[in-house]
């Protein structure tokens, strides 16, 4: 076969034939920068998508920590919190009991903090930026300063969100959707969410475009699109749609923002009373406008969380598993389906908002379409488990966890979107059961899989298995010990955030014990990520060695020493064959790397018929 | 930094751009949703509000400063146009003037504006008056932000930006095209106001 390179070497800036000492110069120039510009003001993929996942791992923490608090109140209804309620201080929790107006600010700032300031970086910005440039065999992102500023401004994103805690009034409290008029006549915390959202939307906005540049530029020789990994593709529709669903958001943003700065009334309707009293403005707009410029970014959201996750379980399956990923091409057709669908779902949100029949019939029709490819995709990935011999290490334990738990999480919002059934579950802990399979033992493990995946490629040191499998088992009870209830307490009509956890409702007594299991789980999920915690830093100073290829995996990123090195490859890669080239036939070893010459023919399917043989070369 | 980034200046041959043009169309299509939520909002608002309240545009706004705005954003596009051009045709002093010809247009524009405005105000009509206003008032402030923007943008390369005119010629001409495809997509979402505000 052809040299994919001997095509493509005149357009590259820089063959390797040519430059032999090219690398040495970027470690000497490496060297010179202080501490500030290597960790801080980096312009490099790699300490970027480190700076993203620490800060975003950071933050999960944070946001688990607010729910751990909430869960208290909703266990013990008025009880006095020990210890920590006297430190939150009486306007918080005087006398360690938590106010209502506290507690509505745990949830808002839960759900924002785990979703915008957690999920999505580490998703996206953290394994978007140290994989996606090394899976293509790119040196780095398109646009490396843009790179920086998209971290900076997610970062002082954070910070504003964060020091909204200490505005008088305390922070947003009108749940992580915002809706208005509440938002609109809430305390100044709400104010600082939206500065902080504009910074976070332009930090997705700067990040999603370099992403797209990045795949359809910058990918190595003979890396066709149907020869990209599964996670590039994810990340490609991920960046499509922060791209294109980001923006209205930001109208909306704007649009509130005028609405409490400014006194206009684009979401207040006429005659509104408050308190008692006659609302003094203007009137005439519309509280729905606002749901759906919401729901118009946060129903793609959704995909955002997931895309990702999938495009991690993929890659460690195909790994782990030593075979091809089970229909690589349904895989792709059914992301990009995905990303488009997701644009026209987003009013199942707003069943009952009293939009019309007619919109609900339609919304619920393309929610039920969209299930589909989710469904194929699910389909796919464990299909590639058949008749494979499985090696159990950590990354795939969580992989494997993924495929049940987002199972749970997908088919349990079927009902959720037959606008019917809808009815008796919105606004239930049904909804938020059903959430939060697919986001937390769902995305969160598959993002688990992926820290334990590429942490060698990362640092160079493996992290430990013994207190990976400590991690995980853990984690996956009670993160079924939480959830799971959820979907109990919804189905028998429990409302969701409810301050005193629903027990003035006589419809709730049977279920309402749960509670107290759902708290105890919570408070044993945070036990159980201290072996995680742990072993990210012991391993990070003593962990064993890491080779370049420690998986023998096939895909570009372990064709380079681990850590990579400035610059990412030590020569400049060309790409031969598919991503998953495990097991072939004919091969002394038991997978084919993209990157290695030689090999049977790329002739799909033709060498599972026959066995090949090696061209000599 | 040091990275050789490829495809910053030359043109990857199997997709026909280089990076910084598909960049920019990328935010431009980001430019696009945000702009139309707001063209959206606008709809909903209006079909909204209760029959007969929605003020006729003329009421409040006065349809000959927006229509010489539009001459004035529309000249600038053609200013913006003859400066890349002359960006191929290596003429510097052209460039120069046809770039510093488009940033002017770009002050006319925003003075124009300042007028209109004040003359609002004058009268006691705020954001807060109505709906009508108070998007009006929105959309054409989020459009002059952008025009701003574009502004600095073009004065950068007008001025302290130029000098890179002598060691990358190449490079410099694919910049000014960027800013110009910016400065039209400003340009355009006016096209799109002008006559959904004053008109409609």
């Amino acid at each position: 076969m052809t040299d994919p390179r001997d095509a493509a070497t005149a357009d590259r800036p820089h063959g390797h034939e040519e430059h032999p000492e090219q690398h040495d110069g970027y470690e000497a120039h490496h060297e010179e920068l202080g501490w500030w510009r290597t960790y801080w003001f980096s312009v490099d993929h790699k300490v970027i998508g480190a700076q993203y996942a620490v800060t975003g791992l950071l933050f999960l923490l944070f946001g688990f920590g607010l729910m751990m608090l909430a869960r208290w109140q909703l266990a013990y209804p008025g009880e006095a919190l020990p210890l920590l309620g006297k430190i939150l201080g009486p306007s918080r929790m005087p006398g360690g009991v938590m106010l209502p107006e506290f507690y509505n600010q745990l949830g808002a700032m839960h759900g924002t903090i785990m979703v915008f300031l957690g999920v999505v970086p580490l998703a996206v910005g953290g394994f978007g930026n140290f994989v996606v440039p090394l899976q293509i065999g790119a040196p780095d992102m398109a646009f490396p300063r843009l790179n920086m500023a998209s971290y900076h401004a997610y970062f002082w994103g954070g910070v504003i969100m964060l020091a909204s805690f200490f505005l008088p009034g305390g922070a947003a409290q009108s749940g992580w959707t915002s809706y208005s008029p509440l938002a609109d006549i809430a305390p100044s915390g709400q104010t600082a969410w939206l500065v902080g959202m504009v910074f976070l939307i332009t930090s997705s906005l700067l990040g999603a475009l370099n992403f797209l540049t990045t795949i359809i530029q910058l990918r190595a020789p003979g890396l066709s699109f149907m020869r990209l990994p599964f996670f590039v593709w994810a990340q490609f529709v991920t960046s499509f749609l922060l791209l294109l669903a980001f923006p209205p958001l930001e109208a909306a943003a704007v649009l509130q923002l005028m609405d409490r700065l400014v006194d206009t009334s684009f979401f207040l309707p006429s005659g509104l009373v408050v308190t008692g009293q006659a609302l003094e403005v203007s009137g005439g707009g519309s509280p729905l406008l606002w749901q759906h410029l919401f729901w118009f970014l946060a129903h793609p959201e959704v995909y955002v969380l997931i895309l990702p996750a999938m495009g991690i379980v993929a890659e460690v399956i195909a790994n782990n598993t030593r075979k091809p990923l089970w229909g690589y091409k349904a895989l792709v057709y059914s992301v990009l389906g995905i990303g488009f669908l997701s644009f026209v779902v987003w009013a199942h949100h707003m069943f009952l908002t009293g939009m019309g029949t007619v919109m609900n019939a339609f919304f619920q029709t393309t929610t039920m379409i969209i299930s589909i490819p989710s469904v194929v995709i699910l389909t796919a990935l464990i299909l590639s488990l058949w008749g494979a011999s499985l090696r159990f290490n950590t990354p795939m334990l969580f992989a494997l966890a993924f495929l049940p738990m987002f199972g749970i999480g997908g088919l349990t919002g079927l009902p959720l979107g037959l606008s019917a059934a809808d009815i008796h579950l919105h606004d239930t802990n049904y909804v938020i059961g059903h959430f939060h399979y697919v986001v937390a033992p769902g995305t969160l493990f598959a993002l688990m899989a992926g820290v334990y995946y590429w942490f060698p490629k990362a640092t160079g040191r493996h992290l430990s298995e013994r207190l990976g499998k400590l991690h995980f088992w853990p984690s996956l009870i009670f993160m079924n010990g939480i959830f799971f209830p959820m979907l109990i307490q919804g189905l028998a009509g429990m409302n969701r955030r409810m301050y005193d956890g629903g027990v003035t409702y006589r419809h709730n007594q049977d279920v309402l014990w749960l509670n107290e299991v759902m708290s105890i789980s919570a408070w044993g999920l945070g036990l159980a990520q201290l072996p995680f915690i742990v072993n990210f830093f012991w391993s990070l100073a003593k962990g064993r060695k890491s080779a370049e290829n420690p998986w023998r995996a096939t895909t570009l990123e372990w064709a380079t020493p681990s850590p990579p090195p400035h610059g990412n490859f030590l020569t400049p890669p060309a790409v031969y064959r598919g991503p998953y080239e495990y097991s072939v036939p004919g091969m002394d070893e038991d997978y084919l790397p993209q990157f290695a010459p030689g090999g049977p023919p790329d002739e799909p399917d033709a060498y599972h018929e026959e066995p090949a043989t090696v061209p000599a070369e | 930094m040091t990275t050789a980034i490829p495809y910053t200046v030359e043109v990857r041959p199997d997709t026909g751009l280089n990076n910084v043009k598909l960049g920019i169309w990328l935010f431009l299509a980001s430019e696009v949703m945000l702009f139309g939520a707001l063209f959206a909002s606008y709809i909903l608002l209006r079909v909204g509000a209760p029959p007969g309240t929605w003020p006729q545009g003329t009421e409040y706004l006065s349809v000959p400063l927006a229509t010489l705005n539009t001459a004035v954003l529309i000249s600038s596009s053609v200013t913006m146009v003859m400066a890349w051009a002359s960006c191929i045709r290596r003429d510097f002093g052209k460039y120069r003037l046809y770039m510093g010809a488009t940033v002017g247009f770009g002050f006319v524009f925003l003075i124009i504006k300042y007028i209109e405005y004040t003359s609002k105000f004058e009268h006691g009509w705020f954001p807060e008056t109505n709906t009508f206003l108070a998007i009006y008032f929105t959309m054409t402030g989020l459009h002059a932000l952008h025009v701003i923007g574009g502004m600095a943008v073009n004065a950068y390369f007008w001025l302290p930006g130029a000098k890179m005119w002598k060691t990358a010629p190449e490079q410099f001409t694919n910049r000014v095209e960027t800013a110009g495809l910016f400065w039209h997509f400003v340009d355009l979402v006016w096209i799109f106001l002008f006559p959904v505000l004053y008109l409609l």
